[in-house]
């Protein structure tokens, strides 16, 4: 360790350690553009001079590249540096006059104008975008070019770069923003969209799901990480103080032996892309029923502000109920939640801009406690509500107010007209649908499908809880489309209900069972993909199928299937069967 | 001591039993030292008066293949029952009504009309039919009566064991014929064969995939099957998860399903019902179309599934035989 003084306290550092990285221990504030936690000291930007005092007097020097040294005695707040910091950024304002974070620097050191003739740059060369580029990303796409004056950053010969690989790390590293991949590289930039935002945002590779996200831990997508694709970069790492990034972690899959599960595997919006004629994916101001969500939320892509694509407030909303759902081309069920949140985006609409709402639906389903209430107060708020399923959303207009709209037509079946509503915005609130995983997941737990393709509960109504296996239960949208109250609801009993289970310690299990006659089973397995409680398992050292007791319901399809007769019912044999035959046949002559 | 002595009859069958012992080559010469062949009409000449003649257990073991149709067959097998101290039922004819068995999927008037009228290869203006009484030239005739339908041996006599198979492989006659002259019988109408099906010794079980799926038939005739792989994944109808094993998987090895010759597992109350269910429990349609085109891609379905064991099977025999006979 090495110790030495700066602004008069002490402080103790690693060997190797920078003056930068001493005062920050100290925390004491020194103001730089060109470093990067990441990226090795450059000394470009000249803002975090510091004055070093020695034996013959003092001098300035980079703080960001002057190494600690033991003994060392600092001062960065003395009259000299923040004069000479003064001059470093009255020139860097000249190069800069309207770069953002110049500007800031500048006024917070008392600076409002240059004296220097301006020249309207909007690169400070701090070498940043260069660095990463070279030492993280092993690319060199870009680099500093003339001298002087002339200084520049530039891929080579100024041409677009084949070795770029548009991973957009010189974006996000440039202080002032003036970095434009799309004149850097020859291919094309993508943004990774984020999965939470509905693809209204970009994220990171590295990144946390979502906010509440459970563990609240960051994850590394391990298809767009150029650390994981080509050993490179590594930012993130330097960044992490908890040490806690492990590049070399692969996937694992665990195993928990447990005595019940519970599948809340929830649902999948419909794609309202597959119905065309409301211009999903085609106009940008269509969106769908989450997308909307996000749009509207504090903490979403707009901070919770309704604007369409190119920022405008919308002057006209509307919001279509029941797509794909209560619809026999796609869905016919009820998706039971749809009504209740275009009535509250109505009401969004309504709180966060000064838009006309229209509401197109085929009858209003406001059931329960609050529902026809909220229904009311949205009445009141000036929504108009029309009764009618849209039929088209198009950009064609035929008057000069629709010019510019999308125009929602619709037959309006209180009056008996089709009305044309031109809006700037249509949000298409769609059908509550089984994952798309659903069949998958219902095979590894033996789950049956509803009409309609979600879980089957045991009984409609007097075990909504239960599967058909005992020890399985289903809560939320995965067993039929519900709200968040009753999805809490369903949660509770689930839980409960496993709980009781594990609580009792042991299962009782009926005695008509089917069992496998080890001596006369061959072994064909035909009895596995039987059995629909998953109950049978091959035994490969034996060359038999053996049923566990325990997940056995006894309901005999294997029993039934089996080609060799090596399964059979306990207290429900084959002979049991006979006899009653015989019994029924002769009983007219007894 | 005397060599034991043995019999081998035959019914109604094709020979191929027979082939069995002929296989043998001059390993035969190893049988012979061990016991005395004291009828074998296929190789011996012996009329039906020289086994009066035997007096009651004489002969050690009659060897009797092929079904029972005749009566002719039936006096025969009642003689051989009544002179020999143990009977076996030998190849699947004998053990189940085997091929011969499948003619109880029509009926005697049927049979007799195509053989004898309709046949296109039969001139028959006179519209002859075979008599069981007939006067040829003053002298009276007499042929066995051709019984409405097809029997296992067991429904004519008592039967001590069945070696099944079409034919049965030598090892088993073999160990049978072990047993018998040491004396470690098995319990009394066992069938000297292993008790699990073919799939227990099938090279290509390990094949099968964790979800067997049927979403149609293949025939032998028009595809050949993947010559790893389990014929029932592969879409070909295999008796082999129903089936008997000890046959040595000869038609397995030979790339083509198993037919059914060892005849059901004792637990297995009726084969082709057996298989059957066992089958329709994998068909896989999505349609009402989809599952008649799978069922309409298995040619001939009773021939498949009870190609050797219709007499002995709960069918027994046609419908059509059944009213015929009341």
């Amino acid at each position: 360790m090495i110790s030495l003084t700066i602004d008069g306290q002490v402080v103790e550092v690693e060997d190797g350690s920078t003056v930068l990285q001493a005062a920050r221990k100290l925390e004491i504030q020194i103001p730089t553009l060109c470093t990067h936690k990441a990226l090795l000291p450059y000394g470009a930007c000249r803002v975090c001079l510091v004055e070093i005092e020695g034996s013959r007097g003092s001098w300035l020097e980079t703080s960001c590249t002057f190494p600690a040294q033991e003994g060392l005695v600092v001062n960065t707040t003395s009259d000299r540096v923040l004069r000479t910091r003064k001059i470093v950024l009255e020139l860097m304002l000249a190069r800069c006059p309207e770069v953002e974070v110049v500007k800031e620097l500048a006024a917070e050191m008392g600076l409002e104008d240059t004296r220097f003739p301006k020249k309207g740059e909007d690169c400070i060369l701090c070498g940043l975008c260069v660095r990463v580029c070279g030492e993280k990303m092993n690319a060199g796409a870009v680099h500093f070019v003339n001298r002087g004056t002339g200084k520049a950053v530039e891929p080579p010969y100024d041409r677009h770069s084949a070795v770029c690989m548009a991973c957009g790390a010189c974006e996000v590293v440039c202080p002032t923003g003036c970095v434009d991949l799309s004149k850097i590289t020859t291919h094309q930039p993508r943004p990774i969209p984020s999965e939470f935002d509905e693809g209204l945002s970009s994220r990171g590779s590295i990144y946390v799901p979502f906010a509440q996200a459970v563990p609240n831990t960051p994850v590394i997508d391990k298809d767009t990480c150029i650390r994981l694709l080509n050993g490179d970069c590594g930012a993130c790492q330097a960044f992490c103080e908890a040490d806690a990034i492990d590049y070399d972690q692969e996937d694992t899959i665990e195993e928990v032996d447990v005595g019940a599960v519970i599948v809340a595997t929830g649902f999948k919006l419909f794609d309202s892309k597959l119905i065309n004629r409301y211009g999903y994916g085609k106009f940008d101001n269509v969106l769908s029923a989450m997308e909307f969500e996000r749009i509207s939320h504090a903490s979403g892509p707009t901070l919770g502000k309704v604007i369409m694509k190119d920022g405008r407030s919308p002057q006209a909303v509307a919001i279509l109920h029941c797509i794909g759902s209560r619809d026999e081309n796609y869905h016919e069920h009820c998706s039971r939640v749809c009504c209740m949140y275009s009535l509250k985006f109505a009401h969004l609409v309504k709180e966060k801009t000064d838009a006309e709402v229209y509401n197109l639906y085929i009858d209003m389903r406001a059931f329960g406690k609050g529902y026809e209430e909220f229904y009311k107060r949205v009445l009141g708020e000036g929504v108009h509500f029309i009764r009618g399923k849209a039929a088209d959303v198009t950009d064609v207009s035929e008057t000069p107010e629709e010019k510019g709209k999308l125009i929602v037509v619709a037959e309006d079946t209180l009056l008996g007209v089709t009305r044309r509503l031109p809006v700037d915005m249509v949000i298409l609130s769609g059908a509550l649908t089984p994952s798309p995983d659903s069949a998958d997941v219902g095979r590894v737990f033996s789950l049956g499908c509803s009409q309609g393709g979600f879980f089957l509960e045991r009984h409609p109504k007097l075990a909504p809880v239960d599967s058909m296996s005992d020890g399985i239960f289903l809560a939320g949208a995965c067993q039929g489309p519900k709200d968040i109250p009753d999805s809490v609801a369903q949660g509770a009993a689930a839980a409960a209900g496993a709980l009781s289970l594990i609580d009792k310690g042991k299962v009782v299990i009926e005695p008509i069972t089917a069992e496998i006659i080890e001596d006369r089973c061959a072994g064909c397995q035909l009895c596995i993909a039987n059995c629909p409680y998953a109950a049978i398992e091959y035994d490969k050292e034996k060359n038999i199928s053996v049923v566990t007791e325990e997940l056995c319901k006894g309901c005999g399809t294997c029993v039934a299937g089996c080609p060799s007769g090596a399964a059979h019912q306990k207290n429900f044999e084959d002979e049991q069967i006979f006899s009653e035959i015989e019994g029924i046949l002769t009983g007219s002559e007894v | 001591m005397a060599k034991p002595k043995v019999a081998f009859y035959w019914c109604a069958s094709c020979g191929g039993c027979e082939e069995t012992i002929v296989d043998l080559a001059e390993d035969i010469l190893g049988v012979v030292e061990a016991v005395d062949i004291a009828l074998w009409p296929v190789a011996i000449d012996m009329k039906r008066k020289d086994v009066e003649a035997w007096e009651p257990g004489d002969v050690a073991v009659a060897f009797i293949n092929g079904a029972v149709r005749l009566s002719e067959q039936k006096e025969w097998v009642e003689l051989l029952r009544e002179k020999c101290s143990l009977v076996i039922a030998f190849g699947s004819c004998a053990h189940m009504g085997g091929i011969p068995g499948l003619a109880n999927a029509t009926n005697r008037e049927e049979i007799f009309a195509n053989k004898y009228h309709r046949s296109p290869t039969v001139a028959n203006p006179d519209g002859i039919v075979p008599q069981e009484q007939t006067n040829v030239d003053g002298y009276d005739l007499e042929l066995p009566t051709f019984w409405k339908d097809v029997k296992p041996l067991n429904e004519v006599i008592d039967v001590d064991y069945y070696l099944p198979g079409c034919p049965p492989p030598f090892d088993l006659v073999a160990t049978a014929v072990g047993a018998i002259l040491e004396g470690k019988l098995p319990p009394k109408g066992s069938v000297i064969a292993p008790e699990k099906a073919l799939c227990d010794t099938c090279e290509r079980n390990d094949t099968k995939p964790d979800e067997m799926t049927i979403t149609e038939f293949k025939r032998t005739a028009t595809s050949t099957p993947d010559p790893e792989k389990c014929f029932l994944a592969d879409g070909f109808l295999c008796m082999g998860p129903a089936t008997r094993s000890g046959c040595g998987e000869r038609c397995i090895n030979g790339n083509m399903p198993c037919r059914g010759c060892f005849g059901p597992t004792p637990d297995a109350i009726d084969p082709g019902l057996k298989l059957l269910a066992a089958i329709a429990s994998r068909g896989e349609a999505d349609s009402e179309e989809d599952a008649k085109a799978l069922a309409d891609s298995l040619v001939d379905p009773l021939g498949t599934y009870y190609r050797f064991g219709l007499p002995a099977s709960m069918l027994k025999r046609s419908a059509d035989t059944e009213r015929a006979q009341t």
